[in-house]
């Protein structure tokens, strides 16, 4: 199963941070003021009871959240480079953009019907204006290849994405993701939907995937948080209760709360 | 309602309970034959450390189970991992209560000449510490864990009295080697049931507050 996953140093340069990040869905303040550190290359697992805000806070960091109707964020969300001053939020900021470098996989598998497994992979490069066969079929291929698919599908790049099985169409959405060479990959429940080989590989996947990415996940498994992620934070009412290297979370957790919750005393 | 996995810890700090109460009764009945032969009494003490090896089987294979089924974390995690290393301990001082009975046999045999050593009484020492961590583990009781860890000095030094006094009575009468020794292994397999005793007062602060205070390392 899953290899071991170390704990970074806490001073590991921080690939993302939210400032005070609050969001709403019309007056149902779902997130409130959550400010958290992802140190890059981390594994970050997202914990709590349903209803906590952990997705919705997840869907601010590439401002999903605002596609919603009655839906709004206040705070800011930093990622070097991404935006002027870093913040995601700053006004004039093209949300489009930032989905390039905050890139997100969904519970459900996602294929864009009618496309192609290849097509599916290259869609946003095509969308971007890269349209040189070598260059789309390099990055279809490594992409596919970093999603663990290539040797499953390199004989039928052709046919429909959809015609794939679930394990092998969430891997499909991951290369899809990984196409467009994200600095942080979002995924919300991304097993939720599979069967335990699958999920199996997803895992695997996920602790390879942190070589080339910063990856936040949210998870109601409490054992997949402890597998793959190096750092948990735990989420209740919409707010931040306690975070810490998973080790900690998970042997010794500080906040009553948190230990209720992944003893399942609660939730 | 009741989470299941706390009705199997119920269940297996029972068992734990009832395994050291079955170890001091060995505790007792292997010192208790230094007074004269009794075969009867060599043979409960074997049934005792039977039952002893039985009940390490057995809570084994729940502990199993439980982390098979039920994945616990967090302070279950810690108890359950307290439960399987208590166990371990446990049955290792029903080994050694078996050895301090075949050590008297032996001596016995040899003659039981009185030696003065008062080993019941450190044998009652080391009853007060199992029972002690027992009742720790029972009742989260650290302040008792911690007191269960000084006592073990106590029966250091009476183990170190019983070996400096053997040393000069073999000096003093080289015939008397054999019962000299038996007299020091059964001081050395009380001074390791303490030890274990010790182990078990650890793995109970290290349960209730996640500190490991093992080979000196400070509580946080």
């Amino acid at each position: 199963m899953a290899s071991s996953v170390s704990t970074q140093a806490m001073h590991a340069p921080a690939a993302l941070e939210t400032r005070d990040l609050n969001a709403w869905f019309g007056d149902l303040h779902v997130v409130k003021g959550i400010s958290l550190s992802v140190p890059q290359n981390d594994v970050y697992a997202l914990i709590g009871p349903s209803g906590c805000g952990k997705s919705t806070f997840i869907r601010c960091l590439n401002r999903l959240h605002e596609e919603t109707d009655g839906a709004r964020v206040k705070g800011e969300v930093l990622i070097p480079g991404a935006a002027k001053a870093d913040n995601i939020y700053a006004s004039g900021v093209d949300p489009v953009s930032i989905r390039r470098r905050v890139g997100m996989v969904f519970q459900k598998p996602n294929p864009f019907p009618g496309l192609s497994i290849y097509d599916n992979v290259a869609v946003g490069l095509k969308l971007a204006g890269i349209v040189r066969r070598n260059i789309l079929d390099d990055v279809v291929e490594t992409s596919l290849r970093q999603a663990a698919l290539w040797e499953e599908v390199k004989d039928k790049l052709k046919k429909p994405g959809t015609s794939l099985s679930g394990g092998q169409q969430q891997r499909l959405c991951i290369a899809r993701a990984l196409a467009v060479k994200p600095q942080v990959l979002l995924m919300d429940e991304p097993t939720s939907a599979l069967d335990p080989i699958s999920t199996a590989r997803i895992e695997e996947l996920v602790i390879k995937l942190r070589n080339d990415v910063t990856v936040l996940i949210v998870t109601h498994n409490m054992q997949q948080a402890a597998r793959i992620s190096n750092r948990t934070a735990f989420f209740l009412l919409g707010e931040l209760v306690e975070t810490g290297a998973t080790k900690e979370i998970f042997t010794n957790p500080k906040d009553t709360r948190t230990e209720q919750y992944i003893t399942g005393r609660f939730g | 309602m009741q989470r299941q996995f706390e009705v199997e810890l119920r269940e297996l700090k029972n068992r734990i309970l009832a395994m050291g109460g079955l170890v001091e009764e060995a505790i007792e009945k292997s010192t208790s034959l230094l007074g004269s032969r009794d075969k009867a009494g060599f043979q409960q003490l074997k049934s005792i450390e039977r039952k002893i090896n039985e009940e390490n089987m057995r809570i084994d294979s729940i502990c199993l189970e439980v982390l098979a089924r039920l994945s616990p974390v967090a302070a279950d995690l810690r108890l359950i991992l307290a439960i399987i290393k208590i166990n371990t301990d446990l049955e290792r001082m029903g080994d050694q209560a078996m050895n301090i009975g075949y050590n008297v046999d032996h001596y016995l045999e040899d003659g039981g000449v009185d030696l003065k050593l008062n080993l019941p009484r450190m044998a009652e020492l080391v009853r007060k510490m199992v029972r002690d961590s027992l009742d720790a583990f029972m009742k989260d009781d650290v302040g008792l864990a911690e007191k269960v860890l000084k006592s073990d000095d106590e029966v250091d030094q009476f183990k170190n009295r019983v070996f400096d006094t053997m040393v000069a009575f073999m000096r003093q009468s080289p015939d008397q080697i054999g019962p000299a020794l038996d007299m020091i292994l059964v001081a050395r397999n009380l001074e390791r049931m303490a030890d274990h005793a010790t182990n078990i007062a650890e793995d109970v602060i290290f349960c209730c507050t996640g500190a490991d205070v093992r080979h000196g390392a400070k509580r946080e």
